[in-house]
């Protein structure tokens, strides 16, 4: 098929699943290893076929787990990394991902979210991971999952989370839910001169200096690739600088604060939001994913019946925009939070929000959207 | 050769975590005179473990050494290797990891017939736990979870990993070091997934409960289980009942090994991009 060209940009008609792995690739990603699982099958499908052809490697592992555990290994000799899967997988990931938290090793795990719990609904819409990916481990660590809501915007959030993911050290998610997953665009492809790629930080001093964790001149200590000569040691168990196990109170609190302070130190570089009608807003609505797009022909619908209302779309979900939330709060008289789940946002927006008026839910689990008649109901009960 | 097992070793994290008599030590050794007969440069080395007495070794050797989670070490090996082929990775793991919540990691990568080398300690228990029976704990022997003898029957961990696809296959015992660094000499050499099963001693949690509780007298229980492969060809059944064959059980150098078959992916997928 001939390509389309507009303003010497590719124009592609993909669905997210195919935007997200191309994005990948562009990012400098060369090493997939997955499971397949619906609703993500089609990024393994495409990285198979893609990695060879740029110098990667593409691995289907005996199970999820394994492939988190192959994706930290690839990523410990230097390369971008990736991994794609859905909701049980996810739940199968986790403690290798806390693994990669806590040797604070970067990789992309994307999870498209459907049914739940357990098998739930494979094929249908769900956003009930929200809150296992902020707490889906065991352990306290820095979290950022970021949330598009259309494709180009899945396309250059996949390349910023592989540039955070380096320059943080840390895992980061990309989540989508399965519409998003699934619906089909036509999305220009940025030139690579649109954007940066992010490298993570390397030792600058020579191997005999190099301390693993040294974090004297930054929270995000130098990584050395692996056979580079750098020699070092790595662990999952609490670790002083040097990467080595200790018990020490004292050094396990710092270390683990340190970890912490990687993103709550660096908020404005990583929060990242859309507001839309929200400065002279009556009604709130706070939505990510699929169902942000509902919510804003909603927040329209509204505005034509005279009532104020104003979307707040958190683009980065975790963390969570919160002084973005706490000003419409401040000024609205409500807030509705629609969201494929029975409630998880919320709980996050009423910690946050501040609002003195009601904050209430548009909820379904039964796998279809969020309607915009149905959260335009909510607005008007509120207005 | 010379051996000075200090050019190998992280001295300054000695002394180690391992009971007085345990037979890591000799392990560990057995492996670092191997690796310095191959003259592989400790920077193209990795060593990868998951948990447990064993997984700890890696933080003794001056090498690209991870610690990783429970029973994944070969999952981050595989990585690491698909990505830096020319390297060298080893894989040390108990019995407990590689067999037991790894079970499934094991056979994969002995399908694949990835070019890994993969140590296995096997003392029959998982020792750092608090001496839980294992996958290869014997029938009737007793565990800090079967109090009253075990009624799980065990893996031959060699024959599973042979059965899986594994293309060099070898058992050793701690009794021995000079026969158990030819066996990991010889799995180092191959080109493929090599598994080297040692029979160890954990007289700390088995042999104490178990009526061993001196290493030295249970090092000699485990010898006095073991017989050549040779002279076990010649054996019947009946006669191999309860013993183990030590030495090289099985080598196949025809298979192809995993990254030469993932090349041929490579040159495929190049191909169509051209045309």
């Amino acid at each position: 098929m001939p390509q389309q060209q507009n303003n010497g940009r590719r124009v592609v008609f993909w669905p997210g699943n195919e935007v997200i792995p191309e994005a990948a690739i562009a990012a400098g990603c060369r090493f997939f290893a997955g499971y397949p699982i619906t609703p993500s099958s089609e990024m393994a499908h495409i990285m198979s076929r893609r990695l060879p052809q740029v110098g990667g490697v593409f691995i289907q592992m005996e199970d999820e787990i394994a492939a988190m555990g192959a994706l930290i290994g690839a990523s410990l000799t230097g390369e971008k990394v990736m991994t794609a899967t859905s909701g049980p997988g996810f739940s199968l990931k986790q403690e290798n991902i806390g693994y990669a938290s806590m040797i604070e090793v970067p990789c992309v795990v994307v999870n498209v979210m459907r049914g739940g719990p357990s098998t739930g609904l494979p094929t249908a819409l769900g956003q009930s991971d929200i809150m296992q990916a902020r707490w889906g481990t065991h352990g306290d660590r820095p979290v950022i999952a970021l949330t598009p809501s259309y494709l180009d915007e899945a396309y250059m959030e996949t390349i910023r989370a592989f540039n955070l993911a380096e320059k943080f050290r840390m895992p980061v998610f990309v989540l989508l839910d399965e519409v998003i997953g699934h619906l089909s665009e036509k999305i220009e492809i940025p030139d690579p001169s649109e954007y940066e790629l992010v490298e993570r930080p390397r030792p600058k001093v020579p191997p005999e200096q190099y301390i693993p964790y040294d974090s004297s001149e930054s929270d995000i200590p130098p990584l050395a690739d692996y056979f580079s000569g750098y020699r070092f040691h790595m662990t999952g168990l609490n670790h002083d600088k040097t990467g080595f196990p200790t018990t020490n109170p004292a050094i396990c609190q710092a270390e683990n604060e340190r970890m912490m302070r990687k993103v709550d130190a660096h908020l404005s570089e990583i929060e990242k939001y859309e507001e839309y009608l929200t400065e002279d807003a009556d009604v709130g609505v706070i939505a990510f994913g699929s169902t942000a797009r509902a919510a804003m022909v909603a927040v329209n619908d509204a505005r034509e019946r005279g009532i104020k209302a104003g979307l707040l779309r958190p683009i980065t979900l975790w963390p969570f925009p919160e002084e973005a939330a706490r000003n419409l709060g401040k000024r609205s008289k409500g807030i509705v939070v629609p969201e494929a789940n029975l409630g998880q946002l919320i709980y996050e927006v009423q910690r946050v929000a501040g609002c003195t008026g009601p904050v209430v839910g548009v909820n379904k689990v039964g796998g279809v959207p969020i309607y915009p008649g149905e959260i335009l109901a909510k607005i008007e009960e509120l207005a | 050769m010379a051996m000075h097992y200090k050019d190998f070793l992280r001295i300054d994290h000695m002394p180690h975590m391992w009971c007085p008599g345990c037979g890591i030590g000799i392990i560990v050794k057995a492996m670092l005179r191997a690796i310095q007969t191959v003259e592989w440069p400790i920077n193209d080395i990795a060593v990868i473990s998951g948990i447990g007495c064993t997984s700890r070794a890696p933080g003794y050797l001056d090498m690209n050494t991870l610690h990783t989670t429970h029973g994944r070490a070969l999952t981050f090996a595989t990585g690491i290797k698909l990505m830096r082929p020319d390297k060298h990775v080893v894989v040390i793991s108990g019995d407990g990891d590689a067999a037991a919540i790894g079970g499934n990691h094991l056979v994969h990568s002995c399908r694949r017939n990835i070019d890994i080398t993969l140590i296995i300690v096997n003392n029959n228990i998982y020792g750092m736990t608090g001496g839980q029976c294992s996958p290869t704990t014997p029938l009737g022997a007793k565990a800090a979870t079967s109090p009253w003898g075990n009624a799980d029957p065990p893996f031959d961990i060699s024959s599973l990993c042979k059965g899986a696809g594994a293309t060099y296959v070898a058992r050793g015992h701690v009794g021995s070091g000079v026969q158990l660094e030819r066996l990991i000499r010889g799995g180092l050499n191959h080109k493929g997934f090599a598994v080297i099963e040692v029979l160890s001693n954990c007289h700390t949690q088995f042999g104490r409960r178990n009526k061993l509780s001196d290493p030295i007298e249970l090092i000699n229980n485990i010898v006095a289980k073991t017989v050549n492969v040779r002279q076990a060809a010649k054996m019947s059944r009946e006669e191999l009942a309860g013993k183990y064959p030590v030495g090289l059980l099985h080598q196949d150098e025809e298979r192809e090994e995993y990254y030469e078959a993932y090349k041929k992916v490579i040159q495929l997928a190049e191909a169509a991009l051209k045309r």
